[in-house]
């Protein structure tokens, strides 16, 4: 015992070692990063190596330095407000984002609540069964769907085999084929958290429901679900953030007009070459998901309590 | 036991008289179990049993885990239908009828309660369910919270009570609906010793003023005592003995009811004669001779056993005017110090082992009878019962 309380000499710096590696892999991985784009966005377009202006080139020394963040400019975030382009990317994406969250829960919902009932030998087969598609390439999945949806594809011969259409649809590419994309390689983002809540909910719970009139589908309402919210929050976040700025689907599967914020900052950064305004998209892309990150911190803080 | 003096005087009126409507040929049972089979794959739970609980009735369901107890409570509130036989509650047959349409209302063993929603609103619950005004449901709630002594805590999560007041606020839901029968199951196996033993007043004093019929599972044989008017003791599917605590007690059925119920000492022996009301049983493991009164249960040549409880079974120093009979000597093995009496083993010469259970009258300074000391048992002829199986 002796050896793990803070009094313990000489022990010190391996506490201090075992807080900082988690901070230290922030600080290099996320913070640095974060500052070099965020540094570039206030930067200018040059033709040059790198495209921008100033370059912050150290060796000049620190007077040197504090010239070149002189130059420093806001023209990038305005740019941002000027062209509507951007506005409606952000909104476009953040409309996308946030009908397919609701369609991952409603599909996800079922998927889980089945998982949590079925008899206790299954569920790890089907927790496995959730995860599999993990083990394949996420890239090559959404490919999948390019074979499944194109005019030629599996879908439209099924459908036209079976009689049901007599034209092929048009799906691919879309933005309906981008919801399809988003909630299928969401859907395991959601079902997790909520197979999770659910597998721990007390079954006697809905005995007594039901042992004061309540019958099933009214105690589901009165019981089941408001006891699953922290994982319903918990999955609603981990796919609705990551799907506003999602850019693979949307580039694959979308058509000309799905406007999604991470097609245009792909566009800003390699088709014009523009890393400054592209970095402002990010900076500002990041400031607008910290919102709901930080609801999301407090819904957690909330369910643990 | 105790707890039984309280109960005597329930059938209301100014005569004290029993409460016994299971003696009275013409009295209607309220719930009633008609040939009841309720198997789990190969495992039957509850094995062709029938029963009458009658209304009013603090009824007892006892017995080891695993006896069916317990299926048995959940088949009346409506968890599980029977495989065969029926379930009457008020002439009314409840095979069929959902749990959440039965006029039941269940104290789980776990409380149950909904973390989601204060103490007032889990009380509500049952009320809003049906349809209740509001109005109604609040004059009803704050009925019950006071009847549990909760009112403080309407506000309060399940999380931020303690086990004692969680075990209130279920027992309050549960009972907010005035159902026709109240099932208990378990409902105090949570609580520590004192508390539980003052609930059991508690649930006494509540079942008498409320004049509702109670049925309460447990394992716990000093729980069904104090509580229950009848106890049905079970083992594997089957009721053993249904009877008052008092009868159970002492005039146990067989050596499962006997063992089950308390301690017990049990001789096996040879029924040598049965006349004038008393049996004679030449005793093999302590070549003890024992006469006991009985009402015919033992005939002639029965291989039959003598069950006697310690406290039944004095103990002394000198031997006793006529050794022959209901006398055995022997030595002092143990002496087991439980405060309010002590239980003495005596090792007798063929090596079987008689308890004997000592009032302490007096602080202990110096045992009267110690380790080693050579002792007589004697007891009466209304002493202990003769079982035949």
């Amino acid at each position: 015992m002796a050896m793990t309380t803070t009094g313990a000499p000489g022990r010190g710096w391996l506490r201090w070692l075992v807080v900082a590696i988690p901070y230290l892999w922030l600080i290099v991985l996320f913070l640095a990063p974060f500052l070099i784009v965020l540094k570039i966005s206030f930067s200018t377009t040059a033709i040059a190596m790198p495209p921008y202006t100033p370059a912050l080139d150290l060796s000049a020394g620190l007077g040197a330095l504090w010239e070149q963040i002189q130059e420093f400019t806001f023209d990038n975030y305005i740019f941002l407000t000027e062209d509507s382009l951007y506005l409606q990317s952000y909104l476009s994406s953040l409309k996308i984002a946030a009908i397919s969250t609701f369609l991952i829960l409603l599909v996800g919902y079922p998927i889980a609540y089945g998982m949590a009932r079925a008899r206790r030998e299954w569920r790890p087969t089907l927790l496995m069964l959730v995860i599999l598609p993990f083990w394949t390439s996420f890239l090559i999945r959404v490919y999948a769907w390019i074979g499944i949806l194109k005019p030629e594809g599996l879908l439209n011969q099924m459908l036209l085999g079976l009689g049901v259409i007599s034209e092929p649809l048009n799906i691919l590419p879309s933005t309906l084929a981008v919801y399809i994309g988003i909630v299928y390689s969401y859907l395991p983002f959601m079902i997790l958290p909520l197979y999770a809540t659910l597998e721990k909910l007390d079954e006697t719970l809905l005995e007594a429901a039901a042992d004061l009139g309540c019958p099933p589908i009214q105690a589901f309402w009165k019981i089941t679900f408001p006891l699953s919210i922290p994982g319903v929050v918990a999955g609603c976040f981990l796919v609705f953030i990551p799907a506003v700025g999602e850019f693979v689907i949307p580039d694959l599967l979308g058509g000309s007009d799905t406007l999604m914020i991470g097609k245009t900052l792909w566009a800003e950064f390699f088709s014009n070459r523009d890393w400054p305004v592209s970095s402002a998209v990010a900076v500002v892309l990041l400031a607008i998901l910290v919102v709901p990150i930080m609801l999301f911190q407090n819904a957690q803080k909330k369910a643990s309590e | 036991m105790a707890g039984k003096s309280l109960t005597a005087g329930k059938s209301l009126g100014p005569v004290r008289r029993a409460f016994a409507p299971w003696n009275d040929p013409a009295a209607k049972p309220f719930i009633q179990f008609q040939n009841v089979t309720k198997t789990f794959g190969d495992f039957t739970a509850v094995d062709d049993l029938s029963l009458n609980i009658y209304e009013r009735e603090f009824f007892a369901l006892l017995g080891p885990s695993g006896c069916g107890k317990t299926t048995l409570m959940r088949m009346i509130a409506g968890f599980e239908e029977p495989t065969s036989g029926h379930v009457m509650l008020d002439g009314q047959d409840l095979v069929g009828v959902p749990p959440y349409r039965r006029p039941t209302n269940m104290m789980f063993q776990s409380y149950a309660l909904f973390p989601h929603m204060n103490v007032w609103d889990n009380i509500a619950f049952g009320l809003k369910q049906d349809g209740m005004a509001k109005a109604d449901i609040a004059t009803r709630v704050d009925e019950m919270l006071a009847l549990v002594k909760l009112e403080k805590f309407a506000r309060r999560k399940p999380h931020q009570l303690s086990g004692g007041q969680k075990q209130r606020v279920a027992l309050a839901r549960s009972l907010a609906k005035k159902p026709k029968v109240l099932l208990l199951d378990e409902p105090l196996g949570a609580l520590d010793k004192k508390l539980r033993e003052e609930t059991q007043f508690e649930l006494i004093d509540l079942q008498v003023r409320l004049g509702m019929t109670f049925v309460i599972v447990t394992h716990d044989q000093e729980e069904a005592m104090t509580v229950a008017d009848r106890i049905a003791l079970m083992d594997q599917g089957k009721i053993v003995q249904i009877a008052t605590p008092g009868e159970i007690y002492e005039q146990p059925n067989s050596r499962y009811v006997a063992d089950f119920i308390g301690d017990i000492n049990i001789l096996e022996g040879k029924v040598t004669s049965t006349e004038g009301g008393v049996a004679t049983l030449d005793c093999i493991g302590t070549g003890a001779k024992v006469q006991v009164t009985q009402d015919g249960g033992a005939k002639l040549g029965d291989e039959a056993w003598f069950a006697i409880r310690p406290e039944k079974v004095s103990i002394s120093l000198t031997p006793p005017e006529d050794p022959s009979v209901n006398a055995v000597s022997g030595e002092v093995w143990d002496i087991g110090y439980l405060g309010d009496v002590s239980i003495y083993h005596i090792r007798l010469a063929t090596g079987a082992t008689v308890k004997s259970t000592i009032t302490n009258t007096t602080r202990l300074v110096s045992r009267p009878i110690t380790w080693e000391d050579k002792v007589w048992l004697t007891w009466s002829r209304d002493g202990g019962v003769v079982l035949t199986r």
